[in-house]
């Protein structure tokens, strides 16, 4: 389905919970809303399945407008970040439940639970009550039911959110999969970054109630158009900073300078914003080199994320392999000029 | 979250609004009109304005049954509200005698009014009852027909029995919502057991407690049946609190414009304690 | 502060009528140093709350004993224990101010009022709650809440240790790092034996220097992330340390070396060569390259993560996941790839097998 939003906002009393929107879904694919808590994803998802109305503003579908249509005429499945199931159905029944809804045949439905049953792994559980079941399990049944609905639309507000992480891990590998050959329209809320890159598809960055960016996952990761796209898209947080542009030189405070890339060479004098990944700020290596003070050192098992304080900023290093630390001991890091990335002052990011 | 908007529950609200302009609203319109005017009978009414309140207000009678009732409604809300939140702390919170203990505290809360009053009427007979009885075999001079101190006494203990188990439950409710960490948080941080209750167990109770409280002062501020049936209202006058004047003024005598200026200040003087309650609950529940 | 040590724990839960318990603990025996900073991590239902509220005292061990530097308080009460503890969902008194309520503690051990003071705004200046001192306690967001009850715990000079369970949960993503971050920070500061409970590896492997993998009612393996990474001793620590986790693949063993569907895998040193049980073979996504000679695959899946890609690979019927750089590229025909042999393992009925180097 192709939903689209067109300056949509909305608000309860007083307070606006989303500014002026438009946004048009990619149909077919999983569109990935990323955003903190409160940044408006599960306003977002409730105003695309209509149990909102939105303040002004309209949403199509398929080229219909359908502002203000009531839900239950909509081809619209949810499932929540919390597990949601018909406490007194078996699992096969709480699957079956929306096809009886429609007044489906008692075979095909048979057949229709039994098919979804088998790929969500929940043949063994189909005579269990939801109290019986394991986290996944019941969030694996609740997705069962979304699927099963054959609906247009799919929302999904961070289904994985309580779950155990490898859990997790296991059902985000899935879900693409299960939606691949639906032709349903998927929106995914997530407020963590690496959940969308797996995901892939496309994503909206979300920031209090404002859709800062929509595009390709990856793209949005490599080159986000705004400094706020980069923040938001970003565990751990992006290192920025502010620097000072003369001529070809970039100055960070009175710490280190380097040559800009040339086609900022050619942009006017005077202040810039600069954004560098973690992972691209490294203890050891080449390019340009910052000194600082070590805050603190996290040892994972295979990486370091090391805090360091640069001109005020605290930065951070995110490196394959062990690299210990005491506090307050000044290191130097480094990293490669390429691979920042640059913006005006307001935040909006210089092509290169 | 926001609720989505549906203009037709509107039309679903209907039998309730309705429902309620009979049973309430046209009596009380009834009442505000005796309550300006006097009638001999034969629909006929002549304007009174505010007389009938002005005599309510200076008549002796309705000081004193008011001071009556508050005294009443004073002493059975101090040993009410201390009692019930000391039973519902004891109450086991988990295992099979849960519900015993349940069943057993909602049974007087099951006895009709009317019923109460009398079981307790022949309970303190001091003849025969089996309190009153058992009183006076003691040595105490006890007859709650003949001396105030009895009906009185009798009158408290016997709302007490009716209605703690409410406060109980209530609070026992309150108590129930309250997760095993917090106590197993405060047992780490050395807090003794007054410091768990005034700081763990009566704040998270606050809110029903106020609803708890709220229920019994209107309850018995409004209290007719039991001291009915129990005393009459007497030895002479002593058990006479607001409800049951206002019936002797109304029935008793047939007075229907003082009794229904009587209503009116009485309604509001429960509405008036009951805002000022709440109110000052809320409020410190913002700050 | 104290040295834990648990003697032959074990734990079942009193089992329905007629039928044999089950037992959620089955026989611990460990040596927590004083002063470290541990991490109880695996999956729902593996047992570790239920060691954790052994520690505590909320639960007495069926069998065995748990001694504090030596003394045995098995049956002693959660607050003779001295133990302080970080609850999932934030504990706070919603009535006091912040101030009164890392006070509190203090006050129930009848403290001098000025001690009181300089104590409480020591630790507040720790977590940055020297701003908040004043607030009703209740009206601080989760994270805030958390330091608190935290903060409740590092007021007492007396305590033993500071337990953690799942103390992220309700904390926002972008302020579960910092939050983190300030765990690890106050450990190495003031040394305090810490004992942090979770599911989450990445949690527990940035916060802890010694992480207890749990599985089933026992430990696993206790090591540092170092350790838990590069050996782990059984498929399950494999498996549920490392993002993605470990392969772990059917083998024979020929002549002291693995063999997988014909293609021989080199390891450092020969493994016994008989072995009895289920035998698979060991290696994480992150010890795999491209090589011109070695088991050929088919390319199934690339995923993207910005830092690197993942590689979801296919040899007949086996999966293979494969981490690359975000710089490296992969071969476009006929790709072939190989395990480092030092990071090749045999695993026999999930247990690593140890290299017979000394016979």
């Amino acid at each position: 389905m192709a939903i689209e939003l067109k300056n949509v906002t909305f608000r309860v009393g007083a307070e606006k919970q989303i500014y002026n929107t438009s946004l048009a879904l990619q149909p077919g694919e999983f569109n990935i809303l990323l955003g903190e808590t409160l940044s408006g994803k599960t306003t977002l998802m409730r105003l695309m399945a209509g149990l909102e109305k939105p303040t002004s503003g309209e949403i199509w579908a398929n080229g219909n407008n359908v502002t203000g249509l009531a839900v239950q005429k909509r081809s619209v499945a949810m499932v929540y970040q919390f597990f949601i199931n018909y406490p007194s159905f078996t699992v096969y029944d709480n699957i079956a439940s929306p096809l009886k809804v429609a007044g489906m045949s008692k075979q095909e439905i048979d057949e229709k639970v039994r098919r979804f049953a088998d790929l969500l792994k929940l043949t063994p559980e189909l005579n269990r009550l939801p109290r019986e079941l394991s986290g996944g399990q019941k969030q694996r049944t609740a997705l069962a039911r979304a699927l099963v609905k054959g609906a247009d639309l799919v929302l999904l507000d961070e289904p994985l959110a309580n779950l155990d992480y490898k859990l997790r891990e296991e059902l985000r590998d899935e879900l693409p999969k299960l939606f691949a050959d639906t032709g349903a329209t998927v929106v995914y809320a997530t407020s963590e970054p690496l959940e969308a890159l797996m995901l892939g598809g496309y994503t909206a960055t979300l920031k209090e109630g404002r859709v800062v960016e929509f595009g390709k996952t990856a793209s949005i990761y490599r080159r986000p158009a705004t400094l706020e796209s980069a923040r938001v898209f970003s565990d751990p947080p992006i290192n920025t900073a502010t620097i000072v542009k003369q001529g070809k030189e970039a100055n960070l405070g009175n710490v280190v300078s380097w040559d800009v890339p040339e086609k900022l060479t050619a942009q006017p004098d005077g202040e810039y914003h600069i954004a560098l990944r973690p992972h691209h700020l490294l203890p050891a290596g080449a390019g340009v080199e910052v000194e600082g003070e070590v805050q603190i050192a996290e040892i994972g098992g295979s990486e370091s994320i090391i805090r360091v304080k640069v001109d005020g900023n605290i930065w951070v290093s995110q490196t394959h392999g062990i690299h210990s630390f005491e506090y307050g001991e000044k290191a130097s890091f480094y990293f490669n000029a390429n691979e920042c990335l640059y913006f005006d002052q307001d935040g909006k990011l210089i092509d290169l | 979250m926001t609720k989505t908007q549906n203009n037709k529950a509107w039309w679903l609200v209907v039998p309730v609004l309705l429902l309620v302009a009979f049973n309430a609203f046209i009596p009380l319109l009834t009442v505000v009109n005796y309550a300006f005017q006097e009638t001999f009978g034969n629909n006929i009414f002549f304007w009174e304005g505010t007389t009938w309140f002005e005599q309510v207000l200076r008549s002796s009678r309705f000081h004193d049954s008011l001071i009556r009732q508050l005294i009443f409604t004073g002493m059975i809300l101090a040993i009410e509200v201390p009692l019930g939140i000391g039973v519902a702390l004891t109450m086991p919170r988990k295992g099979p005698w849960v519900s015993v203990c349940l069943v057993l505290m909602a049974l007087p809360l099951l006895i009709p009014w009317n019923v109460v009053g009398a079981m307790w009427n022949i309970f303190a007979l001091p003849e025969i009852g089996l309190l009153g009885h058992t009183l006076n075999s003691w040595g105490i001079d006890y007859n709650f027909t003949r001396q105030p101190v009895s009906a009185w006494m009798t009158t408290v203990i016997m709302d007490v029995w009716h209605w703690t188990s409410l406060i109980v439950l209530l609070c026992y409710a309150g108590l129930s919502s309250i997760p095993d960490d917090y106590y197993q948080a405060a047992h780490i941080d050395g807090a003794s057991r007054w410091a768990i209750f005034r700081y763990i167990q009566l704040p998270k109770m606050k809110r029903v407690l106020t609803i708890a409280i709220l229920l019994r002062f209107m309850d018995s501020f409004m209290i007719y049946t039991e001291p009915f049936v129990l005393t009459g209202g007497g030895p002479g006058n002593t058990t006479t609190f607001l409800s049951i004047d206002l019936v002797k003024v109304a029935l008793g005598q047939f007075d229907l414009g003082p009794a229904a200026a009587m209503s009116l200040i009485y309604f509001l003087v429960v509405l008036l304690i009951c805002w000022a309650f709440y109110t000052i609950m809320m409020r410190n529940e913002e700050q | 502060m104290a040295r834990i040590r648990f003697k032959n724990v074990r734990h079942a839960y009193p089992p329905p009528k007629g039928q044999e318990p089950v037992y959620a603990l089955k026989e611990i025996n460990q040596v927590w140093e004083d002063g470290g900073a541990y991490a109880l991590l695996g999956p729902s239902g593996c047992g570790k709350t239920t060691l954790l509220n052994i520690i505590s005292g909320l639960l007495t061990p069926s069998e065995g004993e748990i001694l504090f530097d030596g003394v045995d308080v098995t049956s002693q009460s959660i607050a003779a224990r001295q133990i302080a503890q970080v609850f999932q969902f934030p504990v706070v008194y919603d009535t006091m101010t912040v101030y009164d309520n890392l006070a509190f503690p203090l006050r129930n051990r009848k403290m001098n009022e000025s001690l009181v003071k300089e104590r409480v705004e020591q630790i507040a200046d720790m977590l940055d709650l020297t701003t908040s001192l004043k607030k009703r306690a209740a009206n601080l967001t989760a994270d805030g809440k958390q330091k608190i009850s935290l903060g409740r715990g590092l007021v007492r000079s007396d305590v033993n240790a500071i337990l953690f369970d799942e103390p992220l949960t309700v904390i926002d993503p972008h302020l579960k790092w910092q939050l983190r971050s300030k765990l690890k920070e106050l450990h190495q500061q003031i040394g305090m034996t810490m004992i942090y409970v979770t599911h989450d590896q990445v949690e527990a492997l940035t916060f802890a220097d010694k992480v207890v993998v749990m599985y089933d009612g026992t430990v696993v393996q206790v090591g540092t992330p170092v350790e838990l990474f590069n050996h782990p001793k059984h498929t399950f620590v494999g498996y549920f340390i490392g993002s993605p986790g470990m392969n772990v693949i059917p083998c024979t063993v020929d002549n002291g070396q693995p063999v997988f569907a014909k293609n021989p895998l080199p390891i450092a040193q020969p493994v016994n060569k008989d072995l009895s049980g289920k035998l698979e073979v060991g290696v994480r996504p992150e010890f795999i390259d491209f090589a011109d000679e070695g088991i050929p695959v088919n390319i199934e899946k690339v995923e993207d993560l910005g830092r690197y890609q993942v590689l979801t690979l296919k040899h007949e019927q086996e999966t293979i996941k494969m981490v690359l750089n975000e710089d490296q590229t992969i071969p476009s025909e006929n790709p072939k790839i190989q395990f480092n042999p030092e990071q090749t393992r045999v695993y026999c009925d999930g247990w690593v097998v140890e290299e017979a180097a000394h016979d």
